[in-house]
């Protein structure tokens, strides 16, 4: 086959491919999930005395409020428009440090709420980052000891606290894919509705 | 690591391997031009599609430099117009953050990225790039290196089953029904399951708004689902969000991540059973489905439990990192609470066995051992299930190697499915398997030994050579995983990316190396096929070495072994070994 040719008709598919599936098929893809799963389509927003305060599947900073549980660090303090990982390697001192940090910063936050609590006590999931940066989710272990602080704080019974944080968990897929987490946003405000 | 981790791995490999035969079926059919389900509703649709080439399928067969020949002139235009797209972002519609044009290194790295189908990412999707330049740039590209991957490999399929015919197919038929048989219709599936976890799909702008605690926070937004779809069915990687498959609107529940990852491994996995079906012998592709899967498992299990031992980073701040009741422990530095340590080293395996390089955790986090994984996956050459099409032409050439060495060991002429393996193919075998190791050592030691390379990094010293041997083996290989520190683009937070700057070294010897690495293993693939679809099969024999015996499997795993480890051990100890050997901080 002549080269012109193939020229002429590569030049042609760049044409017809582009349309089809840079064009129409986001389109169509999008006209249907704006029909069927709306919500979800536009980012899963949440509202609260009709304006809008989060999106269910975005981790917030809760500025370290004692009546808040708290989210996981973040390297991006909860970005989510500009988004990058921590990047630190596992033997960097930098990280190391920013660790024992943590590790400080929430046995003094929960401390005093949970006698005996030690560094052995404290969950992977509240001492380092999370990879997005808005990670929705704390460990059910970490939301146990954060528990107690909310409780304490709020003049809620611990029972009830640990009930909301029940509900506001969301389990593994079908019970088996995905480790299960506590979306802190909902948990948050579900306690919220609790002290009106 | 945990019973509950293992099962979700179990499970995953179960589904894919059900799923394997299935789909390979099915795209044997299509390469072969029969009749398929979708026939009814595609046929209408293809027709207009060769119309508008002026293409008769049925006339015109093509020989392997034809073949190829059209292959590079058809990547070469859309080069050109993806790269003409990021150039002029500015000046074209869909672009709500007014994102400026990309500069000319950076956008000659992204342009080679998406057209190599590695999807190596130095720009930052949502600070960069507009609605228009990510839908009708990057996410056609999906589809398109996606396609010609797989037409490629149908044409060396069809070289080695072909009876001394040297015509091995039609390159615009192959990939036009690559797109419209296989990769669009699972793509639009896959989107629509995506959107119902909560993956974003609209064309509205970000979105601001005060958090409950009272911090400005906005969304990106935007056509998300159909370009996360085809980044991972087609082994592109490419992410809608900077953080990839980690961030929750790419990548929202463990279903979605489950879909995400058997997305990445389903065309290549099932590439093996296409290549039994058309080759008449479906037994030889188990044997290669077998020994991917057996690599595969090996870099699951290493992985999984070198992330869930935790870093030294860790052990010394003094966090406690063994699984316990509520906590999954491990390395959880840089990875997502929903997918724990089992489905973060899962993805992070399957992502770089397949090229596909997408990540739900920031791989440069890991572990040394950890970390050493994906690295080792690249380095044998994308071919433990590899890019669409691209893994398997690469597994054959990596096939007749081993039935070369094989035949030396017993002193019989090399053959394969009937076909002698002579000079020439184990020429060309050399050229194909051995460029893209040397390309990944010489980039690397460029990078490493002169002052051009330090401005990309973000570690310092082993960590700091991983990154860099993990960028150019990515690049290469066509993978486009980072160990993410590494940078050809630095770009602080502000409107219009103001104050950003390239390091040119960086993109343009990253961009180089993906071309080499993408076009000459495929040519050699294709040369390949070409001079075996001249010969005519000889009938098996008593003589004949069997290439579907649990022997070969484990000859072919060594070949494959041997050579990433002849090529890379130095290079691995200075970083990743040396990493895992100590405690120490640097």
């Amino acid at each position: 086959m002549p080269l012109r040719k193939d020229m002429a008709r590569s030049a042609i598919a760049v044409i017809v491919f582009s349309l089809l599936l840079g064009l129409v098929y986001p389109l169509v893809v999008t006209g249907i999930s704006q029909v069927l799963f709306a919500e979800a389509a536009d980012g899963s927003r949440i509202e609260s005395d009709g304006r809008v305060v989060g999106a269910e599947l975005i981790g917030q900073d809760f500025g370290g409020r004692p009546r808040y549980f708290q989210s996981r660090p973040s390297a991006t303090g909860y970005s989510a428009d500009v988004t990058y990982f921590n990047n630190l390697g596992p033997n960097n001192r930098e990280l190391s440090r920013y660790f024992a940090e943590q590790l400080a910063a929430y046995l003094k936050r929960e401390g005093p709420y949970n006698r005996g609590l030690t560094r052995a006590d404290v969950p992977v999931d509240a001492v380092t980052t999370s990879a997005s940066g808005v990670d929705p989710h704390i460990s059910e272990a970490n939301a146990r000891i954060q528990a107690r602080r909310v409780a304490a704080v709020r003049g809620l019974r611990l029972d009830r606290v640990r009930d909301l944080v029940a509900e506001n968990t969301d389990g593994r897929f079908l019970g088996v894919l995905g480790e299960p987490g506590v979306n802190v946003l909902q948990l948050n405000l579900a306690l919220d509705e609790e002290g009106r | 690591m945990t019973a509950q981790g293992w099962l979700q791995i179990g499970i995953y490999l179960a589904v894919l391997t059900a799923l394997v035969p299935l789909l390979g079926g099915y795209m044997a059919r299509v390469y072969q031009n029969q009749r398929v389900f979708l026939t009814p509703l595609v046929e209408p649709l293809e027709r207009l599609v060769y119309r508008c080439l002026g293409v008769d399928p049925e006339q015109q067969g093509q020989d392997w430099k034809s073949y190829g020949k059209t292959t590079i002139v058809f990547s070469a235009l859309f080069f050109g117009f993806l790269y003409l797209i990021l150039r002029t972002q500015s000046a074209m519609p869909l672009n709500p953050e007014d994102f400026g044009a990309g500069p000319w290194d950076l956008s000659f790295n992204t342009t080679a990225s998406f057209v190599t189908n590695t999807n190596w990412q130095f720009y930052g999707s949502e600070t960069t790039l507009s609605y228009f330049s990510q839908m009708f740039g990057l996410a056609v590209q999906n589809f398109i290196s996606a396609a010609v991957g797989m037409a490629v490999l149908a044409a060396v399929i069809r070289g080695f089953a072909s009876r001394a015919v040297e015509e091995l197919g039609n390159f615009w038929q192959d990939v036009t029904r690559s797109v419209l048989y296989v990769l669009l219709p699972i793509s639009i599936l896959g989107a629509l399951l995506l959107v119902s976890q909560g993956v974003i799909q609209t064309l509205d702008g970000a979105y601001g708004f005060k958090t409950l605690a009272g911090l400005d926070q906005t969304l990106a937004l935007g056509p998300g689902a159909s370009q996360v779809a085809i980044k991972q069915l087609g082994t592109n990687g490419g992410g809608f969000f900077n953080v990839n498959s980690a961030f929750p609107f790419e990548n929202p529940t463990g279903f979605s991540d489950f879909v995400e990852s058997i997305f990445i491994l389903l065309i290549p996995a099932a590439a093996t059973a296409q290549f039994g079906r058309m080759v008449g012998r479906r037994r030889q592709g188990w044997a290669l489905y077998v020994a991917m899967l057996a690599m595969l498992i090996g870099g699951i299990a290493v992985s999984y439990g070198a992330e869930q031992n935790g870093s030294p980073a860790q052990h010394v701040a003094g966090i406690e990192t063994a699984a316990a009741n509520g906590t999954t422990g491990g390395n959880l530095e840089g990875k997502e609470q929903r997918f724990g340590i089992a489905d973060s080293t899962l993805w992070a395996t399957v992502t770089t066995a397949a090229s596909n390089g997408s990540v739900n955790s920031a791989h440069d986090s890991y572990t040394g051992l950890g970390g050493a994984v994906p690295l080792a996956n690249m380095m044998t050459g994308e071919v433990v299930f590899g890019g669409v099409g691209s893994g398997l032409y690469g597994m054959l050439l990596f096939v007749l190697l081993a039935v070369f060495i094989a035949g030396l060991m017993v002193g019989r002429t090399p053959e394969f499915l009937g076909k002698k393996v002579e000079v020439r193919e184990v020429k060309l075998v050399l050229v194909g398997v051995l460029v893209v190791p040397l390309l990944v050592l010489f980039a690397t030691a460029l990078a490493v030994a002169t002052k051009y390379g330090a401005p990309s990094l973000s570690n310092p010293l082993p960590q700091g050579f991983s990154e860099t041997l993990y960028a150019y083996a990515s690049q290469a290989n066509n993978n486009g995983s980072a160990f993410a520190g590494f940078t050809g683009f630095l770009q602080p937070n502000a409107p219009g990316n103001a104050g950003s700057y390239t390091i040119t070294f960086a993109n343009l010897l990253g961009g180089i190396s993906m071309l080499i690495g993408r076009f000459v293993p495929l040519l050699a693939a294709l040369a390949v096929a070409g001079s075996l679809a001249a010969k005519r099969p000889a009938p098996v024999g008593l003589g004949t070495m069997r290439t579907d015996s649990p022997t070969f499997v484990v000859l072919l795993v060594a070949t494959v072994l041997i050579v990433a480890l002849l090529t890379f051990v130095p290079a691995l100890l200075l970083g990743p070994v040396v990493q895992s050997l100590t405690t120490q901080l640097f």
